[in-house]
């Protein structure tokens, strides 16, 4: 599955570029008119519904605007985390010819995202502690793979005679990677970033279960109290901003990708 | 010690109208391999030479000319390029200063065409505005026009036009010595031609040091000064110009390399002028060929015509004589007793 991430992302970005600049448009405008469209179906759902003191505790804006900023929070530091730890190591064991090393770390990447993630977020609460720092944990074990191989592959897809023409120009490998590799390899790189953000923001409802807060909060309330309404609001939210994240990425995939590739 | 490698380094930069190149007993062995994949090459290229390696693929030549930039490092000998030896220098500074084209042209796709000729020029620190005068001169020499193909990205090239801008890349900073590796190899018949002769014409005004890889035998007697015939482990089987490689083949190998009609390909080196030309009144029928025209052009053009004789005309146009079968093959052994007469005047081992 993790393989298939990979090589979906590279597909859809070179497919990308094939497709006809106005249904782009037209594809890029959908998601936000959906988001708008379903949230405001929810309000005005909402609003003709009489809310009894357990609903009302929950479906206030101060609460909805913490949970909803928890639910951030976690996804965003988890995504900058993995960033700045995938990214180098991708490019680290990318460059080593240790076969060794790139399977032991690719293997350590699989497991973390081969475990469910609900039993990656428990066991480290169990072994550890609960709160923020281990969910934060939990999700940066979670999505570190699609960032690695993507980084992996974004560089290895590289003519090697690109490589090879910028060494016998004389740049040093220093700069091959900065000026020739790295920004070649940005359309896979975040490819795989996009992937790993979407994973965190739905990840990052069972941060709950370890009192880590989040949206996740709301829809196990909703459920254990048997309050619909809560239920699909906590519901609607994560789908909003995952379909929002994702839009937002690839909006910044299309604005970095290197011109002329 | 710095500061001698950068006078190195100038000095080798200085001589942009070519360099000496000296490779001595050059051997390359692969870790694990038993055979060298080169074996004691030794060969010594004169200022503004346009040396090619001919070979079979697999024989060495690309691994041969590769460590010259030092892409790939030699196992034991030196090479020195304008008497410096460039295994004491930077890898980096040195391929600075040495033009390098690939087959594969390998442009870089995310940078423009004038970036892509300016990666050189930026490295060693050249201003804005001289590199950009640089860009223009150099599109120019390589025949496309800066204005409309300058901030354009390499995809939006035909294969020929990119192989021009990786030409001009290769020469962005005036290096003394070009390495060029079969850069016409992937291009079709008609563009590579075009290529070559539009090389030929370049190198004339240049005048590099260039190392020029081919399987191609008709391509390195089109264009070298010299040409190295080599075979496994890059032994050089014979080493001089083509017209006395095709004169005088050292040994069946060269001859199975230059193959059938090594008579015509030296009649393709020969020009018209060179013949001893008949009277012009023998020129009967209304077939002409130029004086600067080869002696192949114009067997060529009696066998297609049929005509006893055809007439030659000078850049003028006005008709000076006329040539027969029978003149141009007076002119093709002249041209082999000339060759020997030169070779034992020389006295020297080929």
């Amino acid at each position: 599955m993790t393989v298939s991430t990979a090589t979906t992302a590279i597909s859809t970005a070179s497919a990308a570029r094939r497709t006809d600049r106005r249904i782009r448009i037209a594809r890029r405008a959908a998601t936000p008119v959906i988001v708008v469209l379903s949230l405001g179906g929810l309000l005005l759902w909402l609003s003709t519904l009489e809310l009894d003191s357990i609903e009302q505790r929950t479906l206030n804006w101060d609460y909805i605007a913490l949970r909803t900023g928890e639910h951030l929070n976690l996804t965003i530091v988890a995504s900058i985390l993995v960033a700045v730890l995938a990214i180098p190591t991708g490019i680290l064991l990318s460059r080593t010819r240790s076969r060794a090393a790139r399977g032991f770390v690719l293997g350590l990447a699989n497991v973390g995202q081969a475990t469910p993630a609900v039993g990656v977020v428990i066991l480290l609460a169990i072994i550890w502690q609960t709160g923020y720092t281990t969910a934060l944990v939990a999700l940066v074990i979670y999505s570190f793979l699609p960032v690695l191989r993507n980084t992996m592959i974004g560089l290895e897809q590289i003519d090697p005679f690109v490589k090879e023409s910028a060494l016998g120009m004389g740049m040093t490998s220093g700069q091959v990677l900065r000026r020739i590799e790295l920004p070649l390899a940005v359309p896979v790189i975040l490819a795989g970033l996009r992937t790993s953000l979407v994973f965190c923001v739905g990840v990052a409802t069972i941060a709950t279960f370890i009192n880590a807060g989040g949206l996740g909060d709301m829809i196990v309330n909703g459920l254990k109290l048997q309050r619909f309404p809560v239920l699909v609001t906590g519901a609607v939210l994560v789908a909003s901003i995952a379909l929002l994240i994702d839009w937002v990425a690839s909006v910044v995939e299309d604005v970095l990708r290197p011109k002329g590739v | 010690m710095p500061e001698s490698t950068d006078t190195a380094l100038t000095q080798i930069a200085s001589r942009t109208d070519g360099a000496r190149i000296v490779l001595d007993r050059v051997s390359k062995v692969y870790p694990g391999q038993d055979a060298p994949a080169v074996e004691e090459f030794s060969m010594v290229a004169e200022p503004g030479e346009l040396i090619m390696f001919v070979g079979p693929s697999g024989c060495g030549k690309t691994t041969t000319m590769k460590m010259i930039n030092r892409i790939i490092e030699p196992s034991s000998g030196s090479i020195t390029i304008d008497g410096r030896d460039i295994l004491s220098l930077d890898p980096s500074e040195l391929r600075r200063h040495i033009g390098y084209v690939i087959q594969q042209i390998g442009l870089f796709p995310h940078m423009t065409i004038a970036e892509n000729i300016a990666v050189v020029p930026k490295l060693l620190g050249w201003s804005k505005q001289r590199t950009a005068e640089r860009i223009d001169e150099l599109l120019q020499t390589v025949q496309l026009d800066p204005g409309t193909f300058a901030h354009r990205y390499p995809r939006q090239l035909s294969g020929g036009q990119q192989q021009r801008v990786g030409v001009a890349r290769a020469l962005a900073a005036n290096p003394p010595v070009m390495l060029m590796d079969e850069p016409f190899g992937a291009t079709d018949p008609i563009t590579r031609e075009k290529l070559q002769a539009e090389f030929l014409r370049l190198q004339e005004s240049i005048g590099k040091t260039i190392i020029f890889v081919t399987h191609d035998f008709d391509e390195a007697i089109k264009l070298g000064d010299r040409i190295a015939v080599l075979s496994e482990r890059s032994q050089i089987e014979q080493f001089d110009t083509p017209a006395a490689i095709l004169a005088e083949p050292a040994n069946a190998y060269v001859r199975s390399f230059i193959g059938h009609g090594a008579a015509l390909k030296r009649l393709a080196l020969i020009p018209v002028e060179t013949a001893v030309l008949g009277a012009a009144s023998a020129a009967v029928d209304h077939h002409r060929i130029a004086t600067d025209d080869s002696l192949r052009d114009a067997l060529d053009l009696l066998i297609v015509t049929g005509a006893p004789a055809i007439g030659v005309v000078d850049r003028s146009g006005s008709l000076v004589g006329s040539l027969t079968v029978e003149r141009i093959s007076t002119a093709l052994g002249a041209d082999a007793t000339a060759l020997a007469a030169t070779r034992s005047d020389e006295g020297r081992p080929a």
